[in-house]
């Protein structure tokens, strides 16, 4: 019985809610148990964005994370609000152009991609969020790659299905990083 | 069976309204709610249903009890002070027998409040809803996938008595999304020779009215409506029980708060605790005979709430107050954590009374 608990946070617009989505559907597509819980209310609104998201093999009890195994920070107050949360041994992914400094745990496995810089020179801009979430997958042991084309498939709307290749290749970005 | 899809609970109230046939939506957006709106705004139009925000909640609940009244399937939505501004109607749908859905997507109150989740429409939900002695079939999901199969059952129980049913969730039930699988169930047929639909000049005309001025009529009205409700206790109640075979102190807990209950109550049995919940899914009716029960095997309750321990009357005249029942609770939009609940078995196991 396993359960990994996902925290992925920045700011509204970043794709916050989508990655989340995504990984949701990851587990859901391997028949895992999944909950996925945004943060909501006045603070979306330019202000910070959040997405719990849990995976298991277990019915999930509360779909709240309050110490998850994975930190997925995009910007700098949502590092300093969550660092101290992750368990030790937890793994915090940042993006670090975004973020000037690292996190200052040294019983947690730090990756600092720097998400937003790579998807520009790609020519993605939006999709930082997915670097991330590629780093994510290759780094998380709830995850693997196989079977991200299907859950692509899922996320992303029928209406904007011309997006799925460059998702994909943003996934790979981060994933190969 | 169809496909799991992922679905936040306030889209899957939608989905299986529709699917239970309901064609007629009157709501006024209101967080943490508004996503059911939403998902009736974009799919009514294209099945030849109606959506129609009203210009207030209080029109909403008026054009439901219009519609109720030709023996279609309605529903509104709304959060707390929404659902206090529909008070009145939901005594005139009560007082006119007309069936309804309503769902209740509860906040932080009271006045305006916040909009972070809670549960402290218990009393206001359970005990009537509005002025005048009348009930609501209330029913708490506590999953998405019970989002959507307590709206299916929510019509049907509506049609069946001839009363509202709440949906009574609040904002995490709202917001959370979890598989869900949908499917589109078997609509039991009811009468409903009571509905306005034209008599087609070969019928005495049908009347839907709440008012009554003679004293033994209202009375009548009254009594016949109880001998309903009576029957609504004796064949409605719905409830889960968790770990509680062998339990010596019982968690008592609906919606969020069952999850939060349940993770405590995993991590007191690795410690030895015999801890176990009781999940009401009908809140009124209560769950009377598994609390009578369980107060003969357990030690205490704990009822854990999102309220300032609205659910503990109940629990205390269902256990005839046989075992002491105390309170585990964070209010205001906040969410008690699986330790704190886990901190309050620890304080009242084995005779602790802290």
């Amino acid at each position: 019985m396993s359960t990994t608990q996902i925290l992925i946070a920045g700011f509204g617009g970043q794709g916050v809610l989508f990655a989340g989505k995504f990984l949701a559907y990851k587990g859901l597509l391997k028949d895992k148990q999944v909950s996925w819980l945004p943060s909501y209310g006045p603070e979306m609104r330019g202000g910070t964005a959040n997405c719990s998201v849990i995976i298991g093999d277990e019915p999930i009890g509360s779909p709240i994370i309050s110490n998850p195994d994975c930190l997925v920070a995009m910007n700098l107050p949502s590092l300093k609000k969550y660092e101290n949360d992750v368990v030790p041994g937890g793994i915090i992914i940042i993006d670090s152009s975004l973020i000037g400094e690292m996190p200052e745990r040294d019983d947690v496995t730090v990756f600092a991609v720097p998400a937003t810089k790579m998807a520009n020179d790609e020519g993605f801009s939006t999709l930082a969020n997915m670097i991330l979430m590629g780093k994510l997958i290759k780094e998380c042991d709830a995850f693997s790659f196989d079977g991200t084309e299907d859950v692509l498939k899922k996320v992303v709307p029928p209406k904007k299905a011309n997006l799925t290749e460059i998702n994909l290749k943003a996934l790979k970005t981060g994933y190969e990083y | 069976m169809s496909e799991k899809v992922l679905m936040k609970g306030n889209e899957a109230i939608a989905e299986a309204a529709i699917l239970a046939g309901c064609r007629h939506y009157f709501g006024y957006p209101i967080t943490p709610q508004t996503e059911i709106a939403a998902y009736m705004a974009k799919k009514m139009p294209k099945i030849g249903g109606c959506f129609l925000q009203a210009e207030s909640e209080v029109a909403a609940i008026n054009m439901v009890y219009g519609v109720a009244g030709t023996g279609k399937r309605v529903m509104t939505s709304s959060s707390s002070p929404g659902i206090s501004l529909k008070a009145e109607g939901l005594s005139y749908l009560a007082g006119s027998d007309l069936p309804s859905l309503v769902v209740n997507v509860q906040r932080g109150g009271p006045g305006l409040g916040g909009i972070q989740p809670s549960q402290s429409d218990y009393f206001q939900a359970t005990k009537g809803g509005g002025h005048g002695d009348f009930k609501m079939i209330v029913l708490a999901p506590s999953s998405v996938q019970e989002m959507a199969d307590l709206t299916i059952k929510g019509f049907d129980l509506a049609e069946k008595y001839r009363m509202t049913a709440m949906i009574l969730a609040d904002g995490t039930m709202g917001q959370m999304m979890e598989p869900v699988t949908l499917e589109a169930p078997s609509v039991n047929e009811y009468d409903k020779s009571w509905a306005v639909t034209g008599t087609k000049c070969d019928r005495k005309k049908n009347i839907i009215n709440s008012l009554s001025l003679v004293p033994e009529e209202l009375e009548k009205l009254n009594f016949a409506r109880y001998e309903r409700y009576k029957a609504i206790e004796e064949n409605e109640v719905m409830y889960e029980e968790y770990m509680m075979e062998d339990a010596e102190i019982c968690i008592a807990a609906f919606g969020i708060a069952a999850r939060v209950a349940k993770n405590a109550i995993n991590a007191a049995r690795k410690e030895g605790i015999k801890a176990g919940l009781i999940r009401p899914i009908t809140l009124w009716p209560f769950p009377n005979e598994v609390f009578k029960k369980a107060a003969d095997k357990v030690e205490s309750f704990i009822s854990v709430e999102l309220s300032m321990g609205q659910m503990i009357e109940d629990i205390r005249l269902a256990s005839e107050c046989k075992k002491p029942v105390y309170l585990c609770n964070r209010v205001g939009g906040m969410i008690p954590s699986p330790e704190m609940v886990l901190e309050s078995i620890k304080a009242h196991y084995k005779g602790g009374t802290k």
